[in-house]
């Protein structure tokens, strides 16, 4: 008897348990030569913002032990574009999508959910307020109680759709429940967690940050251990509340561990660089680990590790 | 074309002066074309470097084989050093835009710095089987880093060597030699693959000489595949309009006349979407 992988955050049903994680997939489009993209569960995709941008200079990445430091700076095309480009692909070979959002302020964030909101093949909203690589600091909403529900509640103001927002928490907070609890009060579906962490790598030839951007973001399995502990706390406090888990994922037993602990489904990020078939494995992987557990569903282990 | 991820058994890995020639088994790869790379998993399952190394393809034998040269300089290629005749490695092949072959029976230089002369000896067999003229230029900084020499003088018209320290050939640079060949022989293609500092001075020695230049660019990548947008450089695009183009899948190789190469590693004020005053 085969598991039964398929799991819901919200009122979005998926019919597998692995996801992209934003800024590690594109718009899903690249994939599609390793996999069919539709039998994911989504394809989560990079944060777009209003207007087109260049992102950061390069050097935009250091490799790290397990992991590595981005300094991207949120390059995209602006939502016109996604729209034209890359939703309407999604749609048209029926990918389940949840879209990342990204603003330079809070009306941003509340204009691109205006948009969102009216255009079919939107199968969730992911809301960036915890994207460390933008000039500002200030700007991560994330780190904020107020501003990270200011950002939501906007949203939610003009989210006229059924589709589930996520919020997509910084674990680079000294209370990250604080936060979960601020956004579930503004009206948030479910929680995205973790973002990157802030790093920085120094050339000691050239006796400078290697980045261009200085700072960037670090993921990969180096930071799996934060991931897991973050979304164990916010599960603790609002277990009710859908979490997508990502921060390192590298295997089907990488992805338990974040089901245990209790994520509803995982996104596959920096792991997809190296490789970009890890999306299909780890949910064939997963399956496995749970088989060989004795569990008939990934449902019924979701937050399990708060019962032992 | 379509890339494919595969697992491939090791044949042979041998010594070539001061680089190593991997050979690898890859019978599901058939389509590879001058200036297609490949991305290789390094450090095992379980390791710790998780990005892949981004290498030319040497050569490829349709169906059967892929050939590469690397010189370890890293922990990943410490590591793909370390692999021996019968070891497994995941390589994605062919990835990026190969380089573009004339039309015309046209005179063509090949210049390439280092092991920057690994995909030469295929591009100088293509532009043969064109009608082309065939003028090499090979450089390194000493004699054990040059790459290729012979090989590239079987399927060529003729080659010249020049090396930083005189140990080889003419002391001096590329550039010091390529103007000469392209009046010489009438040249009115240059093909190049090396470090970005050689590229930029033989796209503009090129371009001074009446000449077009195409460019395979080395910039860090993370993934190889178009999705991580780490490998960006600014291209002038046909519409005038500068971008940061992602060198993997946009690339590796640019017409000379469009890298900004006095940009790179920075994002120009004019570039679209570039940051503007007051936020983007």
């Amino acid at each position: 008897m085969s598991v039964d992988l398929t799991t819901s955050l919200g009122s979005l049903e998926l019919s597998a348990p692995t996801l992209t994680a934003s800024g590690c997939a594109a718009a899903g489009r690249e994939l599609a030569q390793f996999g069919d993209v539709s039998s994911l569960g989504a394809v989560v995709t990079k944060s777009i913002m209003m207007e087109p941008r260049s992102g950061r200079a390069t050097p935009r990445m250091a490799e790290t032990p397990s992991g590595m430091l981005n300094s991207i700076g949120l390059q995209g095309p602006g939502i016109e574009a996604f729209l034209e480009k890359d939703l309407s692909w999604l749609t048209e070979n029926n990918v389940t999508t949840i879209v990342s959002i990204a603003g330079n302020n809070v009306d941003e964030f509340g204009e691109l959910a205006r948009i969102l909101a009216k255009v079919p093949g939107v199968a969730g909203l992911e809301v960036n307020i915890s994207c460390p690589n933008v000039e500002s600091r200030g700007q991560v909403f994330a780190c904020n109680p107020v501003s990270a529900a200011q950002v939501i509640e906007t949203v939610r103001s003009v989210w006229h759709s059924d589709a589930p927002i996520l919020a997509k928490l910084s674990p680079d907070v000294t209370d990250i429940v604080e936060i979960a609890h601020s956004v579930v009060e503004a009206g948030v579906h479910g929680v995205s967690m973790i973002n990157t962490l802030l790093g920085m790598v120094i050339d000691v030839d050239k006796m400078k940050p290697m980045l261009g951007g200085r700072t960037g973001g670090l993921s990969g399995p180096a930071i799996r251990p934060v991931a897991v502990r973050a979304i164990y706390q916010v599960h603790a406090a609002l277990p009710s509340l859908p979490i997508l888990g990502m921060g390192g994922i590298r295997n089907g037993h990488d992805a338990l561990e974040f089901i245990a602990a209790g994520a509803s489904a995982v996104s596959i990020g920096t792991v997809v660089f190296g490789d970009p078939g890890a999306p299909w494995r780890i949910a064939t992987e997963l399956g496995k680990e749970l088989e060989a557990r004795g569990y008939d569903s990934l449902r019924e282990v979701i937050g399990l590790a708060h019962h032992n | 074309m379509s890339a494919k991820q595969i697992n491939c058994t090791i044949k042979s890995m041998t010594p070539v002066g001061g680089y190593l020639h991997m050979i690898v088994d890859a019978p599901e790869v058939s389509e590879v074309q001058p200036g297609h790379f490949a991305a290789l998993a390094v450090g095992g399952p379980n390791g710790a470097t998780l990005l892949r190394r981004a290498f030319s393809i040497h050569k490829s034998t349709p169906g059967e084989t892929l050939e590469f040269i690397f010189a370890p300089h890293g922990p990943g290629t410490q590591w793909l050093a370390n692999q021996r005749a019968g070891d497994v490695i995941d390589i994605i092949a062919p990835l990026g835009k190969p380089f573009i072959l004339p039309k015309q029976p046209i005179a063509c230089v090949i210049v390439a710095g280092g092991y920057g002369a690994a995909p030469m000896e295929l591009l100088a067999r293509e532009l043969r089987a064109h009608n082309c003229r065939v003028d090499v230029v090979l450089g390194a900084g000493t004699q054990e880093k040059l790459f290729g020499v012979l090989d590239l003088k079987s399927v060529s018209d003729s080659l010249v060597v020049t090396t930083d320290d005189g140990t080889s050939g003419v002391r001096g640079r590329v550039t010091d030699v390529l103007a000469g060949v392209i009046t010489k022989n009438n040249s009115q293609a240059v093909y190049a693959c090396g470090p970005m500092p050689m590229l930029q001075a033989v796209a503009e020695v090129a371009q001074a000489n009446g000449a077009f230049s195409q460019c395979a660019v080395e910039e860090s990548m993370a993934c190889g595949i178009g999705v991580c947008m780490t490998c960006v450089l600014p291209i002038i695009g046909d519409d005038g309009v500068t971008r940061m183009a992602r060198s993997c899948v946009d690339g590796p190789v640019f017409r000379g006349d469009r890298v900004r190469w006095d940009d790179v590693d920075t994002v120009p004020s004019d570039a679209f979407g570039a940051p503007r005053p007051g936020g983007h």
